[in-house]
């Protein structure tokens, strides 16, 4: 049985990292309690709230956080028509908030994910441990048995080359949960009563070229090197998907990642994962996505992105091209996905205008 | 151990490159006196093998070898590739091999590991390349495929290889242990994971198992060092046979994992009298790793036999006129193939 960390376990970190430069998004539809056992790992950061559903409702963040919050008639107002892109009622609308910060680093997390424990009983600093993976190279093309490198008592094993040994920038950091695992609605109805007791250890590098299915919950990233490829896509109201908004998004991230020779670590941190959903309501809405993930993982597996795609723009329209061409025979909501992926990295352009001297992000690999 | 695993089916396989295998033998015994072992003697360890009673074994020497392949032939199983001789006479499906300074590891809860039960679970169950699963192994009791992981793709491949790993002394190269003397692997990672299709790693043969039937051939002695010696930071004959067994189990269809069991490796040597010899290896790499990074072997090649036989004639074509060790590694696999044709029992059916 795991448990997670009281608040009065968590400790504050005597210095904590990149508080200037580090956003934390939490998409949220009912209350903001979890961040009480949250507070003296998040509260130096500045947080971005993005309030789904009823706008009208008023969601109390707890005192003492430095915070925006935007509901529905915020992101309305900011994009316009160009709002259309940013789904409703689904907690895929937290991409609106990597697009409205103006950080380098990206960090989201559910509201009912809570402070985990280690085997030693510490409570783990999720955010600590992210901007260690963020800020320490990946190793994506030779894997290492030790996992990780870069971490303290590690290193590259016999038979790794030096020449691989520099590694590439972290672009993505992904964590993983204790407690409620992330299952599918089928794997949940047989399986109601499993959870995730096992704290492995390990980060590493998902090697270039393998695709893994990413999830939103305990999610870190540079936003300068891989941002704008982290769209959640079109789910919840007026949608056939939900669920896929993560998948989706790391699906495309881990393309454009291969492509320009970024990395994309998993496994530490772990945080607490508190509820569980309901399996049936999620089977309603993940149902078209496990026939249609048939077809979209060769997609992606044997997408192609042309040299000159030398930025994660040019790379993510290029896809939203592909995706049209070869996924709207699947269903025309690729079709209407594609479109509203080409408007999403044109409201990001224009809340995010190339500063003067900026460098572009990205090369091709 | 797998119900359905029976003890017979079961090789362990132990290259002896110390005469004295007292201490390793009893401390590894309530783990390995129920199965079958094969102790191979380094055809160069001058001394008498000791080995404590009790155990059902079959030692060969340096004699017994000559007899087999005859004297020109048993050089090839100089130093750490004695083991593979294990292999050629083996008749069971299953082998484990450890390094024979290696002792049995302690979890995280201080419960001693059984290796050899854990390398049996890896290979009895399915491996999964295609797709990678962020629990890592999903047919571990308490875990399985998490959402986004297509269901086509759930009944995975056979594994054929399990790599395992090492606490104290960590596989490291001469001048990374130089480096930093005292660091000891201490960090047990409670993890097995399938390595993805057409990922490739250095696959360390100090804590291995395979299944001989469907790969067997593909573990091979074949790149010698000029300074090749007798500790494993002097060697990268492991090494080189991973990246053959890799891309020909990618090619074929079938899976390797790695991570658990662990084994706990007893300081021995000293890395920077090694680091001298060990150069050559490291410099090496640089070429090895791009050169299997890019092999694709031919649809004809379906048997395990076939593409070692095609990789060995890529290796000559592609990089023989880099330096003769390559050269001759070549030579040497298409001699193993057709001494396992002859010695070795045939694999079956092709990987799936």
């Amino acid at each position: 049985m795991v448990e997670p960390a009281t608040a009065t376990q968590a400790a504050a970190p005597v210095m904590p990292q990149l508080k200037d430069e580090l956003d934390i998004v939490i998409p949220t539809i009912r209350n903001l309690d979890f961040l009480e056992m949250w507070r003296p790992f998040f509260q130096p950061y500045h947080l971005i709230i993005v309030q789904d559903g009823d706008p009208s409702k008023t969601i109390k963040v707890p005192p003492g956080f430095d915070y925006e919050l935007y509901n529905r008639n915020d992101i309305n107002k900011i994009l316009g028509p160009k709002a259309s892109c940013i789904s409703f009622k689904d907690s895929a609308c937290r991409c609106f908030g990597y697009m409205v910060s103006k950080k380098k680093y990206i960090f989201t997390i559910d509201d009912d994910c809570f402070v985990a424990k280690d085997p030693s009983g510490k409570a783990v600093n999720a955010l600590e441990q992210h901007i260690k993976n963020l800020q320490c190279p990946s190793t994506p093309f030779f894997f290492n048995t030790l996992y990780d490198p870069f971490r303290e008592g590690a290193d590259f094993v016999r038979g790794y080359p030096f020449s691989l040994r520099e590694g590439v920038p972290t672009a993505v950091s992904h964590g993983l949960w204790l407690n409620i695992p992330d299952y599918d609605a089928p794997t949940q109805l047989v399986k109601p009563l499993e959870r995730n007791t096992r704290f492995v250890d390990a980060v590493l590098t998902i090697p270039k070229g393998t695709l893994f299915p990413m999830c939103g919950m305990n999610l870190a990233f540079d936003r300068d090197l891989i941002g704008p490829a982290m769209y959640f896509g079109l789910m919840g109201d007026g949608q056939p998907i939900g669920r896929y908004d993560d998948m989706w998004a790391g699906w495309c991230i881990k393309v454009i990642c291969d492509h320009l020779g970024l990395g994309v670590k998993t496994g530490l941190p772990y945080i607490y994962h508190s509820k569980a959903s309901n399996p049936f309501v999620n089977l309603r809405k993940e149902y078209k996505g496990i026939f249609w993930q048939e077809e979209i993982i060769p997609f992606f597996q044997q997408a192609v992105l042309p040299k000159d795609c030398t930025t994660v723009q040019k790379c993510y329209v290029e896809l939203a091209k592909q995706v049209k061409e070869k996924l709207s025979k699947v269903d025309p909501y690729f079709d209407k996905l594609a479109d509203a992926m080409v408007t999403w990295i044109k409201a990001w352009d224009e809340l995010n205008p190339p500063t003067a001297g900026s460098v572009p992000n990205g090369k091709a690999a | 151990m797998s119900l359905s695993i029976k003890d017979d089916e079961i090789d362990i396989v132990i290259g002896a490159l110390r005469p004295d295998l007292t201490s390793f033998m009893n401390e590894w015994r309530t783990i390995f006196s129920r199965f079958h072992l094969i102790i191979v003697k380094d055809p160069d360890l001058k001394e008498e093998l000791k080995i404590p009673e009790g155990f059902n074994l079959d030692v060969y020497k340096k004699p017994d070898i000559d007899r087999v392949v005859g004297t020109s032939t048993s050089t090839i199983f100089s130093g750490y590739s004695c083991r593979y001789f294990g292999y050629l006479v083996s008749r069971k499906k299953y082998i484990i091999s450890v390094d024979d300074d290696c002792y049995p590891a302690k979890d995280n809860k201080g419960i001693l590991v059984d290796a050899v039960a854990q390398h049996i679970t890896n290979l009895t169950t399915p491996a999964t390349p295609f797709f990678f699963n962020t629990l890592y192994d999903p047919f571990t009791e308490g875990a399985d495929f998490v959402r986004g992981y297509p269901f086509s793709l759930r009944s995975g491949v056979q594994c054929a290889l399990s790599c395992g790993l090492w606490l104290n002394l960590a596989d490291y190269d001469a001048p990374t242990q130089a480096l930093k003397p005292e660091e000891r692997n201490s960090r047990y990672v409670d993890a097995v994971l399938t390595v993805p299709a057409r990922t490739l790693m250095p696959i360390s043969g100090i804590n291995i198992a395979f299944n001989r039937e469907v790969i067997g051939p593909a573990l091979l002695p074949s790149l010698r060092l000029g300074g090749e010696g007798k500790f494993r930071w002097e060697t990268m004959e492991d090494i080189w046979s991973g990246m053959c067994v890799k891309v020909v189990c990618d090619h074929l269809g079938l899976g390797v994992k790695t991570g658990m069991p662990y084994v706990w490796r007893n300081d021995r040597g000293d890395a920077i009298a090694s680091l001298r010899k060990e150069w050559e290896g490291v410099k090496l790499m640089e070429e090895v790793v791009p050169f299997f990074q890019s092999v694709r072997l031919s649809r004809e090649a379906t048997t395990t036999e076939d593409c070692v036989a095609e990789v060995a004639n890529v290796v000559k074509e592609q990089l023989e006129s880099k330096d003769p060790m390559f050269a001759r590694a070549a030579k040497a696999m298409v001699d193993w193939v057709k001494l396992w044709k002859s010695v070795g029992s045939s694999t079956s059916s092709p990987g799936a």
